[in-house]
């Protein structure tokens, strides 16, 4: 069941995984430098430890993630093309139903949902699906607050600059809960690390 | 009120040491940090690195860009009275204690591309047509406060001493050891006020007696306390926070 297709498309294309490393570096930048700026006021009773943040003091922090931020939307607006002018998210991303997602969370719980490279269950299209509207929503909250007068409309979608800065951090922790999450499955399956550096046949996929 | 006053701080030359030592320019002090480590594990540690060039180069892009999406007949949202914070949250790059009581002899000097270079007493000042605003003042630390300042328009007092409208800077000098400068086209915006007063009250030391810039189109730090003199130039002016790394435009 595992055997590649021969001659069928690789698991990730070449595209994807450069977009995604790039997107891993920028969304690091932002995470670790978001941090830091946290950290000048906080908004809840805890600060992110200094030995985990990027820029050294508010300004190096403003400079990096002012800047990766860029890097970050140049990916995420190409990925974004890509996956529906290439099929991928057509394909691969399809809304599952409930049901789907029930069995195979369930499955996964108990260690039994196969892995086929190349193809996503319905857990993973849902969690895939939740982060790009996560970071989509990230990148909006973001320009709300760094724009709250020049982009005053948008800063009132989020009910104004203060409650856009809340749900900023708090979409942040929801970015990196899917890290985690993501991380821990790719330790499980290490497999799925290699297809998205090297060149590695998509499998079939069982039919249900 | 005088005799109360807060004891006269340091000089900005006596902590300037210390300050460069904890406020060294630079964006990798830290780099030895998960961060850091992450993002860019190998590169040149010293604060003047490639890196730091590179940072600085975009945050030159990033003022450019904040300089076209200003526009300078969109307003800043105004609040009602109910609104204000109180108590309202006092910053500067000093402790509270450290505030300093306005000169004897206080007079605002005018300087640079202007026809008229005579100072302004606060007479004067307090004689020009004033506007009132109720606003939120954004820090770049990321709180927010919302307050009342009146004073005179900016631009109605850069056209009256006659500035060069076209200059590019708008600096401005305190007699507490900060400086600021800010685009023409933000000098220019409406809102843009010389503040006298705050909560409809001369203002006190620590809200920038007698004089202060209140820009609500700008993060907190661009609000200079405590003027001294104004100059409009062509020549980038920098300021206190600018010139330690803080982005330039730091438009909101």
């Amino acid at each position: 069941m595992d055997r590649p297709e021969i001659g069928g498309r690789p698991a990730h294309s070449v595209a994807i995984r450069v977009m995604h490393w790039i997107g891993v570096y920028a969304m690091g930048c932002m995470i670790f430098s978001g941090w830091q700026i946290y950290d000048a006021s906080p908004s809840l009773p805890f600060l992110f430890p200094a030995w985990t943040g990027l820029g050294g003091w508010l300004g190096g922090a403003l400079a990096w993630h002012l800047s990766a931020m860029w890097l970050l939307l140049a990916d995420g607006i190409a990925y974004l093309l890509y996956g529906f002018a290439s099929g991928h998210f057509q394909r691969d991303l399809r809304p599952p139903r409930p049901v789907e997602v029930m069995q195979d969370m369930g499955a996964a719980l108990r260690f039994r949902l196969k892995q086929h490279l190349g193809h996503y269950n319905a857990v993973q299209r849902v969690l895939y699906a939740g982060v790009i509207i996560a970071v989509i929503l990230q990148a909006m909250t973001g320009l709300a607050i760094w724009k709250p007068v020049q982009l005053g409309g948008l800063a009132r979608l989020f009910g104004g600059y203060p409650i856009a800065r809340h749900i900023h951090l708090a979409t942040m922790f929801g970015i990196v809960a899917f890290v985690l999450l993501h991380v821990a499955l790719v330790v499980i399956h290490p497999r799925t690390l290699k297809s998205m550096i090297v060149t590695v046949p998509a499998e079939m996929e069982e039919s249900r | 009120m005088s005799g109360q006053r807060n004891k006269p701080a340091v000089s900005t030359d006596e902590i300037r040491p210390e300050l460069n030592r904890l406020r060294r320019r630079g964006f990798l002090r830290n780099l030895l940090s998960l961060g850091g480590l992450a993002m860019l594990t190998g590169c040149d540690l010293s604060t003047h690195s490639g890196v730091d060039d590179a940072l600085e180069t975009i945050l030159r892009f990033d003022d450019r860009v904040q300089a076209a999406m200003f526009s300078r007949r969109r307003l800043a949202q105004t609040y009602p009275a109910s609104a204000i914070t109180r108590p309202f949250r006092f910053n500067a790059y000093y402790a509270q204690w450290q505030v300093r009581p306005v000169p004897d002899n206080w007079v605002f000097s005018v300087r640079g591309l202007v026809a008229d270079r005579r100072p302004w007493t606060l007479q004067a000042l307090m004689a020009l047509p004033q506007q009132g605003q109720i606003t939120r003042h954004i820090c770049i630390e990321g709180w927010s406060q919302i307050g009342e300042w009146s004073g005179v328009p900016l631009g109605a007092f850069l056209r009256r001493v006659g500035a060069d409208l076209s200059a590019r800077y708008v600096y401005f000098k305190c007699f507490d050891g900060y400086s600021t400068s800010i685009d023409m086209a933000s000098a220019l915006q409406p809102q843009t006020i010389l503040a006298l007063d705050f909560e409809q009250q001369p203002l006190a030391p620590q809200w920038g007696a007698p004089l202060r810039l209140r820009i609500p189109t700008k993060l907190g730090f661009k609000s200079a306390k405590n003027l001294e003199a104004i100059e409009v130039t062509n020549k980038y002016p920098g300021g206190y926070w600018e010139n330690q790394g803080y982005d330039w435009f730091a438009g909101v």
